[in-house]
């Protein structure tokens, strides 16, 4: 891990960053809103509207625009939601603390099911509980969490009633409550993951059962179950490092689509509300914060990949 | 080709796959001729009801049959996916091509920008996409198609740098075949079946995904009967009917099993390895 290294990972990142903040930027642009008449209503009359327009600088050129939001960036201003007429920040940063629970509770859950899971059918591969591990998680990657989690609501809520259907309560205010409302909302964005996930650590164990290394640890009379933890699981868990990372786009899809169906405050439902609303300022906040967020968890894997792994030198 | 179908069917996936595939195709295709009653005619009398001999899967809100609905959406909800993946397809399959011919500085630009874009998730480029285009179906799959664009692009591209490599196109290139000949008969064939296979377990996305904007309220709009509209529809009634909510959600499920097992038959089937 050379310094070279991660100053040219660093640089990658916000490349990433720029590109998205063009990308999303352009869109936002391109939406058929105008920011004035969203501020002022439709009563508004168009000396106003000039006059705001004026102020906010919606008559420079485009470029000009880009340039000063992405100054206002930079120096941590995201501006004011169009919608509130609050400053963004504050906003974005409250919601993805909910949203980041809510990640970090799905991918542990995901974590403590797909591993064992995944080793069970590579170990018992060819046998029954493989069959059905593997067809559970084809099930498991064939039902999109808006499908999941409308089932979840009427198993769960409506006719068993052992869950409340909807609704958010923070952490701090009633922990047993909040987790308990976190539960189906976790367990529909880890469904998904679990059924990916098992199935990548299985494939990868399976070849590694198949190795030399693992051949020569048999021959030398090591218990199988030796075998399998120090040899096998050591090379074939290292690549779900990566795996893992990749699918954290997955979950920030999902995110959005769970929190709107269980109406949780996190940044996932409220680019549903900005986008909905037109609101500007908020889109472009929110989806360069899922990038960030993206980009971030890749850049770590990688990093826990190379501390794990000691033959892989980034250069 | 006799010989991919031979050795697709051997897998329990391959020919799983292959036949739900077949089977949802031609339910896709014949749907509407198929349907026992017309999927739009309401009839008040005839709400919530659970399935029956004369609704085989029951009816909805507005009495409507439900089966005659899951046949006329699979036409909206199956071939608009597979129109989507189809045209992501096509522009990823242009730009990564395009990307491994030109090589170098440029390549290694527009790889980065790829996956710059990638770090969007699909969703929510879909979704920023719709926002600009404006609700509907036809704007949806263009929003899948443009979310799709990136990542066949950067799976052509490796494929393309890997074929170039092979000995094979040296072995073209040496005998002094011509660079047409060489793209079109020696590249294209091996290019062509990796982004098959990625294809097919994209339509599954696809699928997920298109039912997802509509259930969102971003893709297909009401009185369509696409599945995810469906589900969506169906939310407020499900304390009355949970019918109307399982038989659409099952249907979305089980089109993308379908291509999921299909993807990953294929991939077996074309592995040479196995």
């Amino acid at each position: 891990m050379s310094g070279r290294y991660l100053l040219r990972r660093t640089g990658l990142i916000l490349y990433t960053l720029l590109v998205v903040s063009v990308l999303v930027f352009g869109i936002t642009q391109v939406l058929p809103a105008d920011a004035a008449t969203m501020l002022l209503g439709e009563n508004a009359t168009p000396e106003q509207l000039a006059a705001i327009r004026e102020r906010l600088g919606l008559n420079d050129p485009i470029w000009t625009q880009y340039l000063r939001w992405l100054g206002g960036v930079v120096t941590g201003d995201f501006g004011t939601s169009m919608r509130t007429g609050l400053p963004v920040l504050p906003q974005i940063a409250e919601a993805l603390s909910r949203s980041l629970l809510l990640a970090a509770l799905s991918i542990g859950l995901m974590l403590v099911l797909a591993l064992p899971l995944g080793i069970l059918a590579a170990v018992r591969r060819g046998r029954p509980v493989d069959l059905l591990v593997s067809l559970a998680s084809y099930v498991g990657i064939s039902l999109p969490e808006f499908v999941t989690a409308t089932l979840a609501i009427l198993v769960f809520a409506d006719w068993l009633g052992w869950l409340p259907p909807t609704g958010y309560v923070p952490l701090t205010e009633d922990p047993a409550r909040s987790l308990l409302h976190l539960i189906l909302p976790v367990a529909t964005i880890s469904l998904i993951l679990v059924a990916h996930v098992s199935r990548m650590v299985r494939s990868e164990l399976v070849d590694a059962l198949h190795t030399d290394y693992v051949r020569a640890a048999r021959l030398k009379g090591l218990p199988e179950r030796v075998v399998l933890r120090r040899h096998a699981l050591r090379n074939a868990l290292l690549p779900t490092i990566t795996i893992v990372a990749l699918d954290v786009g997955y979950v920030l899809g999902g995110i959005i689509v769970v929190e709107e169906i269980f109406a949780i405050p996190g940044i996932g439902r409220t680019l549903i509300v900005a986008v909905q609303n037109r609101d500007l300022p908020m889109i472009q906040a929110g989806a360069l914060v899922m990038a960030a967020t993206y980009c971030i968890a890749n850049f770590l894997a990688d990093l826990a990949y190379a501390a794990l792994d000691r033959r892989i030198q980034y250069g | 080709m006799a010989e991919l179908l031979r050795r697709l069917l051997r897998s329990p996936q391959g020919a799983i796959g292959l036949a739900l595939v077949l089977l949802v195709l031609v339910l896709a295709l014949a749907g509407p001729a198929l349907a026992p009653h017309d999927p739009e005619a309401l009839s008040p009398l005839r709400r919530y009801r659970p399935p029956s001999a004369d609704y085989l899967l029951g009816t909805d809100q507005l009495g409507r049959d439900i089966l005659s609905r899951l046949l006329a959406g699979a036409r909206a909800t199956v071939l608009l996916a597979l129109l989507a993946t189809a045209l992501g397809t096509l522009a990823g399959a242009v730009i990564g091509t395009a990307s491994a011919f030109l090589g170098g500085k440029v390549d290694e630009a527009v790889m980065r920008t790829v996956d710059a874009v990638m770090a969007v998730p699909s969703l929510l480029l879909s979704l920023l996409i719709v926002s600009v285009l404006g609700r509907g179906a036809e704007n949806a799959v263009l929003a899948i198609a443009i979310a799709f664009t990136p990542g066949m692009a950067r799976i052509t591209r490796s494929v393309a740098l890997a074929v170039r490599q092979q000995d094979y196109v040296n072995a073209a290139i040496a005998r002094g075949e011509g660079a047409g000949y060489i793209v079109l008969r020696e590249m294209l064939p091996n290019v062509i079946a990796p982004i098959v296979v990625e294809m097919s377990i994209r339509v599954a996305f696809a699928v997920m995904l298109f039912a997802t904007l509509s259930f969102l309220g971003l893709g297909a709009q009401p009185p369509a009967s696409e599945w995810g509209l469906m589900v969506s529809e169906a939310r407020r009634f499900m304390h009355l009917s949970p019918w109307m909510i399982l038989w659409p959600a099952a249907a979305i499920a089980l089109v993308a099993v379908g291509f999921n097992l299909l993807g990953d038959g294929l991939r077996d089937a074309l592995n040479p390895r196995t």
